[in-house]
């Protein structure tokens, strides 16, 4: 599609109106998804509460989401007298556009994909670390103390689980040899055997139950939801806010929930991938495969809020700082030890090496390289002397 | 066209926000302008195809750094009053400091220029197939290895010292252990007691 725009607009406009149509058609749907995963999060809680749930407007009360988006669309704003009105507005705003830009570098299909830039994990950590700026920025403009308890809460919870994101990930990192979440999903083809997807190697296991958990924290989802717990904090940073600016929050959530569950799938699950590499099961579009581990993945994102209880604060920290690190830092080294031992011995390809040094520097930098496994276009003998 | 039109969006807010940082009159406001000038920084690094960089910037500063920064300043309670009367004497020391790091970035940059090692920067082969991670990778663990060990360890230290100075052991509270809790079996803690009626429970 933007080679077609390139020819008819030319180079430059054309890329630009080729990717703001590729943005509203991840946008709009995600928007459409979100509203229904709102449902779906509100049904699956009901049943397992065994109660109905939503079930007036609409045939099983499928058109909750939007009679609640539309009310909440006719209410009045209102801002705090006291408030730091710009940020205040700003922040539902920083919210709900960091939910969306995440997905830009998400794979939905082979080739599906907006930015297939070569740091799309980094892009997604970067992405997830900033969106604390909404809550922050949202407790501290309310100028109202509940909702200043949860920024606190919110900043300190997001860096004590970041950091065991990134250990976990650099262990995905390891084993697929790249950064961009395309080359992630290929490396995953037949991983164990004939089964896609890391999940199902047993290094890697633990490392996507603790990335799931820690998934459930960035997100501040039950059991982590402490920065809007209700029975301490009324409705944490979300006190204040009422009419669109409150939706925008709501959508935000769910958006980047489903931008966790996502990346749960596309991280060790094998993303596009069926999850066995076999041919029959690639009849089915990768699209389809993808958004049903998203759907499973979110059904036990409802799962776990329906059914843990909240944590403590302190207890929040303690599984952070005390188990989850040291747990990730211990499985960076299995996973580097693991590869090292069973990898090739060099995994920079030679034309990088050629590319930041010379042929003749080559084996002083790069000592375990002698043995003959990167000959820099010399004989293997020639290596070894 | 897109790249100079981003380059000098991307500049002009870094500059703009690089003022209102010490213009602002609320720290906090100070903390968020600062926050956006790492965050277009970062955009120009992007443009000059250090993707790596770039995005290290955005994760370390934006998202771990100056979340904490925001974090203690939000809890500050700064009399502005105060901080604003000590500005004229601090203008003549502040302004010598500024001329001071201006004109050795003059001097850095001309000397760069003038010793060829720009031209000889510039010279260099970029191969562009190699993303620059895998790049900066071979470099950094290979003839840089020791200091970047190095530099890893200095971190370390600083971390450990940090904590040694700021932590301190009190003996007065009791803090929980998960592990004995959840060890605990309810034969540890609950006696059936068949209790004879009139007499007490023995304890």
């Amino acid at each position: 599609m933007t080679e077609w725009f390139q020819g008819t607009l030319g180079y430059g406009f054309g890329w630009f109106a080729a990717t703001l149509i590729l943005i509203l058609m991840i946008a709009l749907p995600l928007m459409l998804a979100v509203a229904m995963i709102i449902y779906a999060d509100r049904k699956i809680w009901a049943a397992m509460a065994l109660r109905r749930g939503p079930n007036v407007v609409g045939p099983f009360g499928l058109l909750q989401s939007f009679a609640d988006g539309l009310k909440v669309f006719l209410k009045e704003t209102v801002i705090p007298s006291a408030a730091n009105r710009g940020l205040f507005l700003l922040a539902p705003i920083i919210t709900f556009t960091l939910a969306l830009i995440g997905w830009a570098v998400i794979p939905f299909g082979p080739g599906m994909v907006l930015a297939n830039i070569n740091v799309g994990l980094l892009y997604i950590l970067a992405v997830s670390s900033l969106s604390v700026y909404g809550v922050i920025i949202a407790g501290w403009a309310s100028a109202s103390k509940y909702p200043f308890y949860s920024a606190l809460r919110a900043a300190a919870q997001m860096v004590s689980y970041e950091v065991s994101v990134g250990f976990v990930l650099i262990g995905v990192i390891l084993w697929a040899g790249t950064f961009n979440l395309s080359g992630i999903i290929e490396a995953q083809r037949s991983h164990v055997w004939i089964i896609n997807g890391f999940g199902f190697n047993p290094l890697l296991f633990p490392m996507s139950i603790i990335f799931f958990i820690s998934a459930l924290a960035e997100t501040a989802r039950a059991p982590f939801d402490l920065t809007e717990a209700e029975s301490e904090l009324v409705a944490g940073f979300q006190t204040e806010y009422s009419s669109m600016s409150f939706a925008l929050f709501w959508l935000g959530e769910y958006g980047n929930v489903l931008l966790m569950c996502g990346l749960n799938a596309v991280l060790f699950w094998g993303g596009w991938l069926p999850p066995i590499d076999w041919a029959p099961l690639y009849a089915v579009p990768g699209i389809i495969w993808f958004f049903a581990k998203i759907l499973i993945f979110f059904f036990i994102f409802s799962w776990v809020k329906a059914t843990v209880p909240r944590f403590r604060y302190d207890q929040l920290m303690r599984l952070g700082w005390k188990i989850f690190l040291p747990i990730s830092l211990l499985w960076v080294f299995l996973v580097s030890g693991y590869l090292l031992l069973t990898k090739e011995q060099c995994p920079a390809d030679r034309r990088v090496l050629a590319a930041v040094t010379n042929e003749q520097q080559a084996d002083r930098y790069m000592p375990s390289c002698r043995s003959g496994m990167l000959n820099l276009g010399r004989g293997a003998a020639g290596a070894i002397s | 066209m897109i790249p100079t039109f981003a380059f000098y969006l991307f500049a002009t807010i870094v500059v703009a926000s690089g003022v209102m940082t010490i213009a602002s009159r609320n720290p906090v406001h100070s903390v968020l302008w600062l926050i956006l000038a790492f965050f277009n920084s970062a955009g120009l690094m992007l443009i000059v195809g250090a993707e790596f960089i770039a995005m290290l910037l955005v994760i370390v500063y934006v998202g771990a750094v100056a979340v904490l920064f925001l974090f203690v300043v939000m809890m500050l309670d700064v009399d502005f009053a105060a901080l604003r009367a000590g500005f004229a004497r601090y203008l003549p020391f502040g302004t010598l400091l500024a001329l001071v790091l201006l004109t050795e970035i003059v001097f850095a940059v001309a000397a760069w220029n003038a010793s060829g090692v720009a031209t000889a920067a510039k010279a260099a082969p970029v191969n562009q197939n190699v993303p620059n991670i895998e790049a900066l990778g071979t470099v950094l663990y290979t003839r840089y290895l020791y200091i970047f060990e190095g530099a890893g360890l200095v971190l370390l230290v600083a971390m450990i010292g940090a904590i040694v100075l700021t932590h301190r052991t009190r003996r007065d509270v009791r803090p929980q252990n998960v592990s004995l809790q959840n060890q605990r079996r309810p034969k540890d803690a609950v006696r059936m007691v068949d209790q004879p009626v009139g007499e007490g429970v023995k304890l």
